[in-house]
């Protein structure tokens, strides 16, 4: 197999001592960002990237998806432990793992999550070395009308099968793609939305955006909760882990199915947030007794953990192919390679062979050693949690700061950053999604040069949209989805009234 | 088994209080926002006209994309705004209570001071007296305990950024002082 020897390469690129402590220190990092109340995944990804701009490529992503395994891993320390998710994912692993905790088998329930998390990660890396590889080669044919067709279809499908309120993620959706446009025009010179003013010149960065809208958003709404906060204290034997692991096997089933999900959802923009419930959800509906879930069920855990993983990573397989991000976090990653001087999309995996590969064989590396780590460092990372909030907050602010600066060493990017904290925090109440804005800040520019080059080579007619088998039906399955639920609400009618015949006949 | 019985146990004395009176309901913010996005979707709307949003022969000038996009967000929020106004008295959600809010300002109002203080005194100095003054006056913390961390945290980021990364961040008259 090809991909199997380019992997093999990837591991070589891999093995200097200088990108492994960077793992180990994207790792710790990780952890302590998902452990800390109010930073996960994306506000610490994003927080951390000034970090990386000096190194080169591929020591930085290492760098950062590690800090990503780590936030990962992280967030299932405070569920199980303290009953407070990390992460949104988290969640639906609060349910088994805090009971289970307080029977006194918190080891137990974090050998389990960090088992399937890692079980998850590597079922979804195994899809993208096969995967990916093959989806970018076939999408080198890809000319202006198909890249627009895509990104059209990844604009739709957030606006249809998202769970906010439509008109919000239009709103939402919308503003990004209209901040992306401010500044020079790419195609032909002009001054857009700069209102004469000589910052907006440079238009508005999209990394400006996120560490405001994710980090100080964050600290704002975390400063509003109580954060007293009263868990276990916990750690790990061998002797548990071994225990764990050699009934590992009878819940295969269980496994297999919440990274199917996980894979699915994650390629998808339905998220890991969604994996995670689905697959708790199933493993409870497919169970001989479902009654016995949330109380300390192993499966209870199993089954979230592995679909929330199998979901965060996968998202990053439509990055990697097709310079589409398939998360939040994803898209902040998309950004960096931005800032690295990488042009993401298919022509990555010809360009860069290098930085590909050893990030793949770096999500190998770094879920063993992520696994490894937190197993043995468990006690540490929960004792985090005693640093007081009011040291963590302002440190966060500083490190947000740095990072807005470090980008275009610009002053106005701190206010703007400050600017984008509060508009984060009010969407988020008045529950305006950030995913489809930020989605749309990072993609924005490509998807109109995109729509443009194709008006030029077509000489300004729509059909192109049409003009052959692929592009057309990718752009027609976007549609669809644009409309899906207006189809879905005309398909659920005739099928309630189905199911309410059925009803009545069952009742009487 | 594993030690359960050790409990790691964080008080919050400051934290807000549950009964706390609500100071501006949700849909009251939900329309304020959706008022503040129209705004800014026909301001942008009106600058994208005047750089042309009309299709030439080649397609569409640079004002074209943006024009419809600011249609888009206008129409959005335009509903947002009808949708706000019709479930106002149907549910009085609280955006934010007095308690919480004074929370939030305790935070917001330092960062504030923080930026405006990085812009004439360096980013350094200002995350010194960030970290020093939030731990003491906000979290009440002993002042050895915050001056002690806000050195330390300053003093690693220094070392990182400057020294070792070579990245460069806003200065003032210490650094200028110390000849750095």
């Amino acid at each position: 197999m090809e991909a199997l020897g380019l992997l093999l390469h990837g591991f070589a690129v891999l093995l200097t001592w200088k990108t492994l402590v960077l793992m180990m220190v994207g790792l710790v990092l990780g952890i302590f960002v998902g452990v800390l109340p109010g930073l996960g995944g994306p506000n610490g990804v994003a927080i951390l990237l000034p970090l990386t701009f000096t190194m080169d490529p591929t020591s930085a992503i290492v760098m950062l998806s590690c800090i990503y395994w780590g936030a990962l891993f992280g967030g299932a320390i405070t569920s199980i432990l303290f009953n407070i998710p990390g992460e949104a994912w988290s969640v639906a692993t609060t349910f088994d793992g805090y009971p289970m905790a307080q029977q006194g088998r918190a080891a137990e329930a974090l050998t389990a999550a960090f088992t399937s998390s890692f079980v998850g990660s590597l079922v979804a890396v195994l899809l993208i070395t096969f995967l990916a590889p093959m989806i970018s080669s076939f999408a080198l044919k890809f000319g202006p009308p198909e890249f627009f067709a895509v990104y059209l279809l990844t604009f739709c499908s957030f606006v249809g099968l998202g769970r906010e309120a439509k008109h919000k993620t239009v709103i939402s959706m919308s503003l990004g793609l209209l901040l992306a446009g401010i500044g020079m025009d790419t195609v032909s010179g002009s001054l857009r939305m700069t209102f004469g003013s000589p910052e907006l010149l440079r238009g508005i960065n999209f990394l400006v955006a996120v560490i405001g809208l994710f980090g100080i958003s964050e600290i704002l709404l975390t400063m509003e909760e109580r954060l007293a906060l009263r868990g276990h204290a916990a750690s790990i034997s061998l002797r548990v882990v071994l225990g764990v692991w050699k009934d590992l096997p009878k819940y295969w089933v269980t496994l297999l199915r919440s990274s199917f999900i996980g894979c699915w959802l994650g390629i998808t923009p339905g998220g890991a947030i969604a994996a995670s419930f689905m697959g708790y959800n199933l493993a409870k509906r497919f169970a001989k007794e479902p009654a016995s879930f949330g109380k300390g069920r192993i499966e209870g855990v199993f089954a979230p953990e592995t679909a929330a993983h199998a979901s965060g990573t996968s998202a990053l397989l439509p990055m990697l192919a097709l310079g589409i991000p398939g998360s939040g976090t994803a898209a902040i990653l998309l950004g960096g390679l931005m800032v690295w001087g990488l042009n993401p999309g298919p022509l990555l995996f010809v360009e860069h062979k290098d930085f590909v590969w050893g990030l793949i064989a770096s999500m190998y590396l770094g879920n063993v050693v992520g696994l490894v780590l937190v197993l043995t460092t468990v006690p540490i990372f929960a004792s985090i949690l005693r640093v007081p909030f009011a040291a963590v907050a302002p440190m966060i602010v500083v490190s947000c700061a740095i990072g807005a600066y470090a980008i275009q060493n610009a002053m106005f990017d701190v206010w703007l950053m400050l600017g984008f904290g509060v508009v984060g925090y009010v969407f988020k109440k008045i529950g305006i999604p950030l995913a489809p804005f930020t989605l749309a800040l990072v993609l924005g520019n490509r998807a109109e040069d995109a729509f443009r080059l194709s008006m030029i080579g077509s000489g300004g007619t729509l059909k192109v949209f049409w003009s052959n088998g692929l592009v057309g039906s990718i752009t027609t399955l976007a549609l669809l989805l644009l409309f899906w639920p207006v189809i879905d609400g005309l398909l659920g009618r005739t099928g309630r009234r189905a199911a309410g015949q059925n009803d009545g006949a069952t009742k009487s | 088994m594993s030690q359960t019985d050790i409990e790691i146990v964080v008080e919050d004395p400051t934290a807000p209080e549950d009964d706390s009176p609500s100071v501006v309901s949700s849909g009251t913010i939900e329309i304020f926002v959706c008022l503040l996005l129209l705004a800014l979707a026909v301001t942008l709307g009106y600058d994208n006209w005047r750089t042309g949003a009309s299709w030439d022969a080649t397609g569409p000038e640079p004002g074209y994309f943006p024009f419809y996009l600011s249609v888009i967000l206008a129409g959005g929020s335009l509903y947002g705004l009808i949708a706000a106004l019709l479930a106002r008295r149907a549910s009085p959600g609280t955006f934010v209570t007095r308690a919480q809010g004074r929370r939030v300002l305790a935070v917001f109002v330092p960062t504030l001071l923080f930026c405006l203080a990085t812009q004439f005194l360096g980013l350094y100095v200002a995350s010194f007296l960030l970290i020093a003054g939030f731990m003491r006056l906000v979290g009440r913390i002993a002042l050895w305990k915050s001056l002690l961390t806000a050195f330390a945290f300053t003093a690693v980021m220094f070392v990182t950024f400057d020294v070792a990364f070579d990245v460069i961040m806003p200065k003032g008259p210490l650094e200028a002082a110390l000849g750095r």
